[in-house]
């Protein structure tokens, strides 16, 4: 499937450190302006979605209907993908394919030397955070704005988005008010209309000069050619349309059959994100300008992107992870995500979706203690409008760890745990070793205990002691008092 | 006082999964199961060879060993009797995950549906199969309760305790906020990464005391010694109760 119609140009490949999300939720656990403005936006996401599902009288039809369209789609992925190349080339647009985030990146930096492109305006696209695209824009020399009020903002601040469709959701009023005004040289405004127009007019001059826009895409229909991108700002129809030279980047798991799909997926989409029934702007675009369309790009690029998505395909078990449609709500209901926030999660997609593709697109030993961050609530579940099967997908990708880390015979915590899972299991398997260790840890606990609680224990239960109490061992198991119960 | 399904309570055979928290460190809760069900007239016994079902070692990752105690519990459990839990998470373990577990295995999958069609959590049977919301309990006060995420959102169970709390004489059932929302426990998460789970048991503890009740109840002894591991800690005055001990209660005054 491999062809091609532009330079590629060699970009090195992203070195990935391996995640921390224990160091890195507790630093964010101090972070109290962060705390408060979690609560605030996940609590309002939260009701307005709630709201917005309620006006329908089978929320849970439209679920499963859009479950099995993805069903569909993911399970002939090739068939619909050559569908979607056919129809994007049809209608006057070139596409290319990518292996990984290095190739993505060499394509979309061809195309833009080739075109001798200055400035590039960027509008809204996870895929595009994931290649670390505008690093590699900016290694090249070429000048690459985000467009996105939210993306703007991170862009200053040089960091990552922490919500997937809320990227700033960390900053507060006063903390963008502040970046503004370093980073434009503007006076500390205080509004956010204010700073909506600060960002509004720097803006508009990037778009007119822009040489080349960058998108992502929502939804690619394979039918027609047609990509679709939802937003509320105005940012991506500009993106898309006044440079001369339109790239869009999408993850190959976008694809959607027909164009007779998207109105279910656009309702499921914007509900689940925003609880909006439309957002400000849909666009619908099948190739470039046409001779007699007053605007649009005379060029239209569709980049295809694999980079680890294929390693999910061909795991049966968390194949669904591939079905998501980045809408977020997992996030906002997420007991963990609301505590911790998206950064926690060390990489561009956080909350419970990216805890279970963060370790499957960049490989299970660069992300381990993702499967793990989560109590394993099951409220994800019930909110993902794919009705993806988070709890069950961080299950099995936990037995992964355990399993490579068995492989690579890792010192230290690792073999701990393992011994201790297996004394565990030891004792477990007998009643009679089961009922000793009951006794003699009741008679060892005793001289620490007060009142039927513990107040404090060794490493690792030290962790819950710090600030809970632990129950003392009965004198008296269950077990024994049955006997007492029926023959006493 | 009892309702009229009783009468068929008294040919029910039931075995007692008890489970390791129970056991080990809340035998009172087990014994409450047993006074509700002999109330009844259910015929109950105690399986005395059980141990752990092997969720930890599941939730952990640790698949080998947990297949080990799911066999051990399997054979245990061998027979007809239905199995009841005083857990919604220990019984979500061997009716949802068993299955996941022995996945691409059909002779074993066999044996867990068997198993699974008869486990029940224990306010589930009560009012699902028994038929009963009444069990004659009397408790004066006012009392909240906590849906516990794995009987909630694995086993669908919403209701059920509701009605059964409701139906204690002298009791007032008061909604905290956002009762459905997890306690942090998550088994060995409050323990691998403890200043999260401590961050969200923090706003649990909030909404119960919010709540203005004096009792906190739910259906699992996990999520219970999480809660009540805060409210002892900081001296909170909340009664933490399984909701077996509530049905048990016949005290005119707490």
């Amino acid at each position: 499937m491999m062809h091609d119609t532009g330079y590629r140009i060699q970009v090195a490949e992203m070195e990935i450190k391996k995640l921390r999300f224990k160091e890195a939720s507790s630093v964010a656990l101090k972070n109290q302006n962060l705390r408060k403005a979690l609560v605030k936006t996940t609590d309002r996401f939260r009701s307005v979605r709630k709201q917005s599902i309620g006006e329908y009288e089978d929320w849970d039809g439209l679920r499963n209907k859009a479950r099995g369209i993805k069903e569909e789609a993911i399970g002939n992925l090739d068939k619909y993908l050559e569908m979607l190349e056919g129809n994007v080339i049809k209608a006057g647009g070139n596409v290319h394919w990518a292996r990984d985030g290095a190739e993505a990146c060499g394509v979309i930096l061809g195309i833009a030397r080739e075109r001798n492109v200055k400035s590039v305006v960027k509008s809204k696209s996870m895929a595009t955070e994931e290649i670390e695209l505008n690093h590699a824009f900016e290694g090249a020399g070429i000048g690459v704005v985000e467009t996105d009020l939210g993306e703007y903002i991170i862009q200053l601040a040089k960091e990552r988005p922490s919500h997937i469709i809320a990227p700033a959701i960390h900053k507060s009023k006063e903390d963008v008010s502040k970046l503004f005004s370093e980073k434009l040289g503007v006076p500390v405004y205080g509004e956010p209309e204010q700073l909506t127009r600060v960002a509004r007019e720097k803006l508009r001059d990037e778009f007119l000069n822009a040489d080349m826009g960058v998108s992502g895409v929502n939804f690619a229909v394979a039918e027609t050619g047609t990509i679709v991108i939802v937003e509320n700002e105005g940012n991506a129809r500009l993106t898309t349309t006044v440079p001369k030279v339109h790239v869009a980047l999408m993850g190959m798991e976008k694809v959607i059959p027909r164009f007779e799909d998207l109105p279910l997926f656009l309702s499921v989409l914007m509900r689940s994100a925003t609880g909006q029934k439309m957002t400000t702007y849909v666009s619908f675009i099948t190739g470039p300008k046409k001779d007699d369309d007053l605007d649009g790009p005379e060029e239209f690029h569709l980049v295809i992107m694999d980079n680890g998505r294929s390693g999910i395909l061909a795991s049966p078990e968390t194949r669904e992870s591939l079905y998501c449609i980045r809408c977020g709500a997992c996030l906002n209901i997420c007991p963990v995500y609301r505590h911790v926030g998206g950064h926690s999660y060390g990489w561009v997609y956080s909350g419970p979706i990216g805890a279970i593709i963060t370790p499957q697109l960049l490989g299970i030993d660069k992300a381990p203690e993702l499967p793990f961050a989560s109590s394993l609530c099951g409220a994800c579940k019930d909110v993902c409008p794919v009705k993806i099967d988070i709890p069950r997908i961080l299950l099995e990708l936990r037995s992964r760890v355990i399993e490579d880390e068995m492989e690579k015979q890792k010192i230290g915590t690792g073999i701990l745990q393992r011994l201790a899972v297996r004394l565990w299991r030891f004792s477990m398997e007998s009643k009679n070793i089961y009922n000793l260790l009951i006794r003699l840890s009741y008679f060892a606990q005793l001289p620490f205990t007060n009142k039927g609680r513990l107040r404090s224990l060794p490493f690792p239960f030290s962790g819950w002691t710090d600030r809970r109490d632990f129950p003392a061992i009965a004198e008296k198991p269950f077990r024994k008092r049955w006997e007492g119960m029926r023959n006493g | 006082m009892l309702s009229s399904k009783t009468e068929t309570s008294q040919n029910v055979k039931v075995s007692l999964f008890i489970t390791c928290l129970v056991d080990i460190f809340f035998p009172q809760v087990g014994e409450s199961v047993v006074k509700v069900f002999d109330k009844l007239g259910v015929d109950v016994d105690f399986p005395e060879a059980q141990t752990c079902c092997g969720q930890p070692a599941f939730n952990s990752g640790f698949r080998h060993d947990a297949k080990a105690l799911a066999k051990r519990f399997i054979s245990v459990f061998d027979g007809d009797r239905f199995i009841v839990s005083p857990s919604g998470s220990c019984t979500s373990m061997v009716r949802v995950f068993y299955k996941e577990l022995f996945r691409g295995d059909p002779k074993m999958s066999e044996k867990v549906d068997k198993l699974s069609s008869r486990t029940f959590e224990f306010t589930d049977f009560l009012v699902n199969v028994l038929g009963v919301d009444d069990v004659g309990a009397v408790y004066k006060g006012k009392v909240t309760y906590h849906d516990s995420c794995h009987l909630l959102r694995e086993l669908r169970i919403r209701n059920e305790p509701r009605r059964l709390i409701e139906s204690v004489r002298g009791v007032e059932l008061v909604e905290m906020n956002l009762s459905d929302v997890c306690c942090g426990f998550g088994g060995t998460f409050s323990i691998k990464m403890p200043e999260v789970s401590v961050s969200i048991l923090d706003e649990k503890i909030n909404s119960i005391v919010e709540s203005g009740a004096d009792a906190v109840v739910s259906t699992d002894m996990g999520c219970l010694m999480h809660i009540g591991g805060a409210i002892s800690r900081r001296k909170i005055p909340v009664k933490v109760m399984h909701i077996a001990e509530l049905l048990a209660s016949n005290k005119k005054d707490a």
